[in-house]
């Protein structure tokens, strides 16, 4: 045995840690600051970096296919994080009550998770065609106005967002559902005998309770939509004029097609910038409206 | 006796028969809009599915037909001589499976000392795991993609499953709630046997630990499985994309054979689904544990 306890456990402690020590300097933290570095340099991975300095940013805050590929991000995440938690915040209420097939329901809304984006793309790529996909054939059979879903500028960043929000229903739910199973019975039973209806339960001792819950969810929801980038990719390739390019699209496109990592690192600092300072902003807020109850 | 007399008295006698009429209008309303949603979301997938059994022809027809009026299997046959798509599914299954696989060793070795073991810096490990969640993995791709190019790794399995090897957040997050929960004596009592940390592991709490296991290997094996941006980046031969990747090669230029794609889709998702469906209480449960616990 080892010299002392504390010593002993110590030791095995980083041993067992090793391999995710190791992870994370290699995978995770070495390359945030090589990204930092590369975006100063500009670089075609052929032979070495060039240290140029600031020119990167220059370039960038310059170009309005960047501002485009950040509003886009910004539009796209401010719609589908909302609208998505909101959704299945009330599925997931409806789904608590005492109804039958619960079980059923779950594994069937959470089912989009489970096909590879690709294929998710691909098929709603084609119920959007506006001439014989299924979704204007509905349109027209009901007398509406046909869309012109992912053709026209105005509507393609829209298509995407609901093919985002369809695909994130799933997984949210169920995490709305087990923080609603988490809640204890006997608050909604002291309620009743003061009264209250489900829909003030639902104000006054479900939202409440359910506070740590959403700001989990929240906090996730916003990390997976701001990098959207897949949904761009199979469907739209950033058009139709750079409607649907996203700051991860912009970022790809850049490093991968026009072999520009340099430029394209400076992009993806700006991100991982808004990333992290939107997440901590978060979670010094959360103190003001999560209810914690230890 | 005479039950429903029986059963009229006590009804009769219910001071909430008035509240208990009303929440069944209530009842009918979520069976109203769960169905309908239930709708919207699976329809998709169940377009995917009648697609891939209709001939192309009857695939390009306006007005679209909804249930095939020619069930074909012949997509299911074609799909895998005009594609490698065998390849495809053996590269999936190598690099979900091997990634599974490195995800359960390093995960389960850190979740239990961080969850098992007092040492220095404990606290602050914990949290730096949570921080890692919030580094999306785009903005680490192009200095992993150099690494990995410097390396020689490019157009191999390595960039793919190696890293699994090193632990990631979310999985050592997992274990390291659910070892928390197992109570702490075992160890102790193994500790007092003589037995090291790491037999502690292996012989006490492993066996323990099979639902959180099956959660891990269910989500670690769907994610990889449907992870786009690695093999995109690090894979150039279209021998070795995994399923992921190869779907986006059945769009190729022009108009899609809509048919085949919707067949290789239904084809890429089973595994998952069936995966899934075996292994649906353990995922939950998991997201339970992380979306609740501090």
């Amino acid at each position: 045995m080892a010299r002392s306890p504390a010593r002993y456990n110590a030791v095995w402690a980083y041993l067992m840690l090793l391999p995710f020590l190791i992870g994370l300097v290699v995978f995770i933290v070495g390359p945030l600051f090589f990204a930092v570095f590369l975006s100063f340099t500009d670089w075609n991975i052929l032979g070495w970096p060039r240290w140029i300095g600031l020119l990167n940013y220059n370039e960038l805050v310059a170009d309005p296919v960047f501002w485009k590929a950040f509003w886009n991000t910004i539009y796209y995440t401010v719609v589908t994080v909302p609208v998505t938690i909101v959704i299945s915040l009330g599925l997931a209420t409806l789904m608590n009550r005492p109804i039958r097939g619960v079980f059923v329901l779950r594994a069937i809304y959470f089912s989009p998770i489970t096909v590879s984006v690709i294929a998710v793309g691909l098929l709603w790529s084609w119920l959007y065609t506006p001439n014989y996909g299924f979704l204007n054939y509905v349109l027209r059979f009901l007398g509406i106005q046909p869309i012109s879903w992912l053709v026209s500028a105005q509507t393609a960043l829209i298509s995407l967002m609901i093919v985002g929000i369809w695909r994130g229903l799933g997984f949210n739910i169920v995490v709305m559902l087990a923080g609603l199973k988490s809640i204890p019975h006997e608050l909604y039973d002291a309620s009743a005998i003061d009264g209250a209806n489900e829909i003030q339960q639902f104000r006054h001792v479900t939202l409440p309770m359910l506070t740590p819950t959403l700001f989990f969810a929240v906090v996730m929801a916003f990390i997976s939509s701001f990098q959207v980038f897949e949904l761009t990719y199979i469907m739209t390739q950033g058009g139709p004029s750079n409607s649907t390019t996203t700051l991860i699209y912009n970022t790809y496109l850049q490093g991968f097609t026009f072999l520009r990592m340099g430029y394209a690192s400076a992009i993806s600092v700006i991100f991982l910038a808004v990333v992290l300072i939107v997440t901590i902003w978060q979670i010094k807020f959360q103190e003001r409206w999560v209810h914690y109850d230890e | 006796m005479n039950s429903v007399s029986v059963l009229q008295r006590i009804q009769a006698a219910n001071p909430f028969q008035h509240r208990q009429r009303r929440e069944t209008v209530l009842d009918v309303l979520t069976y109203v809009v769960l169905g309908a949603l239930l709708i919207l979301i699976v329809f998709p997938l169940f377009w995917m599915l009648v697609t891939s059994f209709k001939p192309l022809s009857e695939v390009r027809r306006y007005p679209p037909t909804i249930f095939p009026q020619t069930f074909t299997l012949e997509n299911y046959v074609d799909i895998w001589q005009q594609y490698p798509f065998a390849n495809f599914l053996i590269n999936s299954f190598l690099i979900s499976g091997l990634g599974t696989v490195g995800a359960i060793l390093s995960c389960t070795l850190a979740g239990f000392a961080l969850a098992r073991l007092r040492f220095p810096g404990d606290r602050v490990l914990f949290i730096v795991v949570l921080a890692t969640l919030m580094i999306p993995y785009p903005a680490r791709m192009i200095p992993l993609f150099v690494l990995m190019s410097k390396l020689g790794w490019i157009d191999t399995y390595l960039p793919l499953i190696v890293p699994w090897f090193f632990g990631n957040a979310y999985g050592v997050f997992l274990m390291r709630q659910f070892f928390k929960g197992i109570p702490g004596e075992l160890m102790e009592a193994g500790i007092l046997d003589g037995c090291n940390p790491l037999h502690v592991l292996v012989r006490i709490y492993l066996p323990l630990s099979v639902p959180a296991i099956t959660a891990l290997s269910v989500v670690t094996f769907t994610t990889i499985w449907n992870d786009f941006i690695p093999p995109l980046i690090f894979i150039n031969s279209m021998q070795k994309m995994p399923i992921a990747v190869g779907l986006a090669f059945f769009k190729g230029q022009g108009e899609a054979i809509w048919s085949w794609l919707m067949a290789a889709s239904v084809l890429s998702a089973l595994p998952l689904l069936l995966l899934y469906i075996f292994a649906q209480r353990y995922i939950i449960e998991s997201m339970a544990l992380a979306g609740l616990k501090r």
